[in-house]
């Protein structure tokens, strides 16, 4: 407690003197650094922020010192992490192979795997997109189809995968493959590692309901993929699926609750753009779904906090597997209440009439719509919550 | 506050959890009704549950407590909720120990906080006199003759009402019919003349009593705290009474959870368990998602009041209108999920269903707490 406490007023110090002021802001999606060959800094401050976090081991603080971490406790990150939201530091780094591939790499991967690939995520040298789904394989993930043929050196791999956020800007892909086309069909996937400049591989982008296109379809057309790429044993690739897909999914939960961004939240607006009669909220209704959000919002983070001693403690709890589910409704009603509080100022498209925060709110609007469909559907948790914490017969398929 | 239970409090759960099931399981309380038992508690089993410390969870030694914090008693509370215990613990551990201790002087404290920490002294706060919790809309007078006062008024709702050796008489000695200013509070035996009590019998098949006070004379060493400033003692005791009650309805929704799990795997219909039913498995899921909220509420909310008594006031509403949603839906759905058993009285469903319902009126229903949350968040 007393060295957590002393290694907090460190990290105090070191943020104090070395994070810029401007890289204390909300950021904006276009203000994200990503890394890989086509990550762009959005300012030499935001450079700077970066380079000094990443000498000081600090971009990926749990990770072991050799592969470029900090290799610090839980505790400790945990510490790091509250202190640059409470001084609303950015994060330096954004990324799939920061959040999901690193930790499952460091707990599967063999040592060339992790000297290769771990220190590239943290140097900003590979950013990472996820082949996981398929046109015909989505909630049903392991009923996955993508192909790679197994070719004594190499595999090759022939299919497409679909919903690959940002696939046309990454520079690798971890995949899951059938490499057994018979039996039980989680008990015939790998997990492959593959470059995407390997010659085959193409990708196209689809534009979504918030006009960007951020995720692609991606096309594997005969592709030679070295043996070395394989991640865990082969048709094992299930169980490396899953341990990422835990951490996908507690990145989730805290996405409403964690991150700084530009669009404030829904009782600041409220200050702003509801009238007010003697100190309270005119609209009865409103007010009555804002406080509903704050409540939820407040025992979420509860539970977030509560969730983090226990794992910390050693203490078994269900709370871990309900968090997404509950993270992503609540930014899904988020967005729902902040629209309804802007009211037509809400509604901006583009171009002049509107403030920066209110066409932001609009798209993250339309984006939240996603959440509880990527990483899991809030249906599927709920299947997994019933299997898994209560303990409900499975109905006969599946 | 860790939000994780130590070893301690670990053990003090379990006790009580194994004590309750075996001393007190639900046909105690079915009991109770069947027989219209006019006191409404067996008052040997709350003198077991003194002699394991509880009446005294939050006492200090020196009045022959336990001296084991707020969280301690919550945990009891949550067990007592599991089987619908009937005794004296809300109304005299958790409210009437909370006001004395907060509020009395230290003639009042030396002379009743042992005989509370024995659980020889019953009380009840006699606050409400509207069908919803308005703590500071007080019509109940108390007007001073020379070193006393005389007490007029009427009181609904008194949890041991009728039960309770000493009441704890909310009134206004001053001040406007809807405010927290001028209002006292007084220790009143509820024997004494000018006190006349109607129980009333509840959903719930517990404590609970109308109350009419005619003249009822009063020392002013009878007061508790100053006068005129009760609010300042009443505040705080109502935020310890609304956790407390729900770490109740958190036993409650828990134990009427859990049976209706039960049931999903054991019920068989079309051929397979109902619980392989995905309308129902979804239900059952978002239920255990709100009591995994739940759960860490109540926690921070029972730590506080020892730990950070300045933010009691948001998290007590927090939790007590989270639970009483929590309940709200588990009970229903219990009912539902159930079938047509689950309507009958034979089967112990009923009895949750009908307790939540009192315990989301006690200290605040979920309009006046969301209402409160809001306010304190300055919107
Ligand atoms: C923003 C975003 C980013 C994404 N990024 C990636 C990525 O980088 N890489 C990647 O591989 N994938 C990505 N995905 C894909 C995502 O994982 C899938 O969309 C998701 O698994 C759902 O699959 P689906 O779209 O095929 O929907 P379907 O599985 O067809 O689901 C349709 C509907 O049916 C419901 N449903 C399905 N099965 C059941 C069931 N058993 N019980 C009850 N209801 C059910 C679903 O909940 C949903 O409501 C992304 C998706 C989004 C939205």
């Amino acid at each position: 407690m007393q060295e957590l406490e002393s290694f907090r007023a460190e990290v105090r110090q070191w943020l104090e003197a070395n994070c810029p002021a401007s890289q204390r802001q909300p950021i904006t999606p276009q203000e994200q650094y990503w890394g890989g060959r086509r990550g762009r800094f959005s300012s030499e401050d935001a450079r700077l922020w970066y380079e000094r976090m990443r000498d000081k081991g600090w971009i990926a603080p749990e990770w072991p010192i050799e592969y470029g971490g900090g290799g610090l406790s839980d505790r400790q990150s945990r510490v790091i992490r509250q202190e640059m939201k409470r001084i609303n530091a950015r994060a330096p780094l954004y990324g799939i192979g920061l959040w999901m591939l690193g930790p499952a790499l460091l707990e599967y991967g063999n040592a060339a795997q992790k000297q290769q690939h771990i220190p590239a995520i943290i140097n900003g040298e590979t950013r990472w997109a996820q082949g996981y789904s398929e046109p015909g394989a989505g909630s049903d993930l392991a009923s996955l189809q993508c192909k790679a043929e197994d070719r004594g050196d190499h595999f090759l791999v022939n299919g497409s995968k679909i919903w690959t956020t940002a696939a046309d800007k990454c520079d690798w892909i971890f995949c899951l493959v059938r490499t057994k086309p018979d039996g039980k069909k989680q008990e015939g996937i790998s997990f492959l590692l593959i470059d995407m400049d390997d010659p085959g591989v193409s990708t196209t982008p689809i534009a979504l309901i918030s006009g960007e296109s951020e995720f692609c379809q991606t096309f594997f057309d005969n592709v030679k993929v070295p043996r070395e790429n394989l991640v865990g044993e082969l048709n094992k690739g299930w169980s490396v699926a899953k341990a990422l897909l835990v951490h996908e999914r507690k990145l989730m939960a805290e996405m409403g609750s964690d991150s700084p961004r530009k669009i404030v939240a829904p009782n600041e607006a409220a200050r702003t753009y509801l009238e007010f009669d003697n100190g309270r909220i005119a609209d009865a209704q409103l007010r009555s779904d804002l406080v509903d959000y704050d409540m939820q919002m407040h025992a979420i983070a509860l539970t977030h906090f509560r969730g983090f001693e226990e794992k910390s403690s050693g203490v078994s709890s269900p709370a871990a597997l309900v968090m997404k589910y509950l993270g992503t409704e609540a930014e899904k009603t988020k967005c729902e209440l902040l629209l309804a509080i802007l009211g037509s100022r809400g509604l901006g498209w583009e171009g002049e009439g509107f403030t920066p925060e209110e066409l932001d709110t609009l798209r993250l609007w339309a984006m939240s719509k996603a959440m509880t469909i990527a990483g899991g559907s809030s249906e599927i948790q709920l299947n997994v919550i019933a299997k898994k914490v209560l303990g409900l017969p499975q109905p006969a398929e599946v | 506050m860790p939000l994780v239970l130590n070893e301690e409090q670990r053990l003090l759960r379990d006790t009580a959890r194994d004590f309750l099931a075996s001393h007190a399981p639900v046909s105690a309380l079915r009991k109770l009704r069947d027989e219209r038992n006019p006191l409404g508690y067996e008052p040997q089993l709350w003198r077991q549950m003194a002699e394991l410390g509880w009446a005294s969870i939050i006492l200090p030694e020196q009045y022959g407590g336990l001296d084991f914090g707020f969280l301690g008693l919550g945990l009891v509370m949550e067990e007592c909720g599991r089987t619908l215990v009937a005794s004296p613990l809300f109304a005299s551990a958790v409210v009437g120990a909370s006001a004395l201790l907060l509020g009395g002087s230290s003639a009042q404290q030396v002379a009743l906080l042992p005989k509370i920490a024995a659980g020889e002294l019953t009380l009840a706060l006699a606050l409400e006199e509207y069908h919803h919790h308005r703590p500071t809309r007080i019509a109940t007078t108390a007007v001073r003759e020379g070193d006393d006062f005389l007490l007029n008024g009427s009181k609904t709702f008194v949890v041991d009402g009728h039960s309770a050796d000493l009441l704890i008489v909310v009134a206004r000695s001053a001040g406007e019919e809807s405010g927290p200013e001028g209002l006292s509070l007084f220790l009143v035996e509820r024997k004494l003349a000018g006190v006349s009590c109607r129980r009333t019998l509840m959903a719930d098949s517990r404590n609970a009593a109308d109350l009419q006070l005619d003249n009822v004379r009063v020392g002013a060493h009878q007061m508790l705290g100053e006068e005129g400033n009760g609010w300042a003692i009443l505040a705080p005791v109502l935020d310890r009474g609304r956790v407390a009650i729900a770490a109740e309805m958190m036993g409650c929704a828990l134990e009427a959870f859990e049976r209706t799990v039960a049931y999903l795997k054991e019920r068989r219909q079309f051929g397979a368990p109902i619980g392989s039913f995905q309308a129902l498995q979804h239900r059952a899921a978002q239920m255990q998602a709100d009591i995994e909220l739940c759960r860490s509420v109540l926690l921070q909310a029972l730590s506080v009041v020892d730990e950070k008594p300045g933010q009691l006031p948001i998290l007590a509403s927090l939790a007590k209108a989270k639970l009483n949603e929590l309940v709200k839906r588990v009970t229903n759905e219990a009912v539902q999920m159930h079938g047509g058993i689950g309507v009958t009285d034979a089967l112990d469903i009923g009895f949750f269903l009908k307790r939540a319902r009192v315990t989301m009126q006690l200290f605040g229903d979920t309009g006046f707490h969301k209402d409160r949350y809001a306010t304190l968040c300055g919107y």
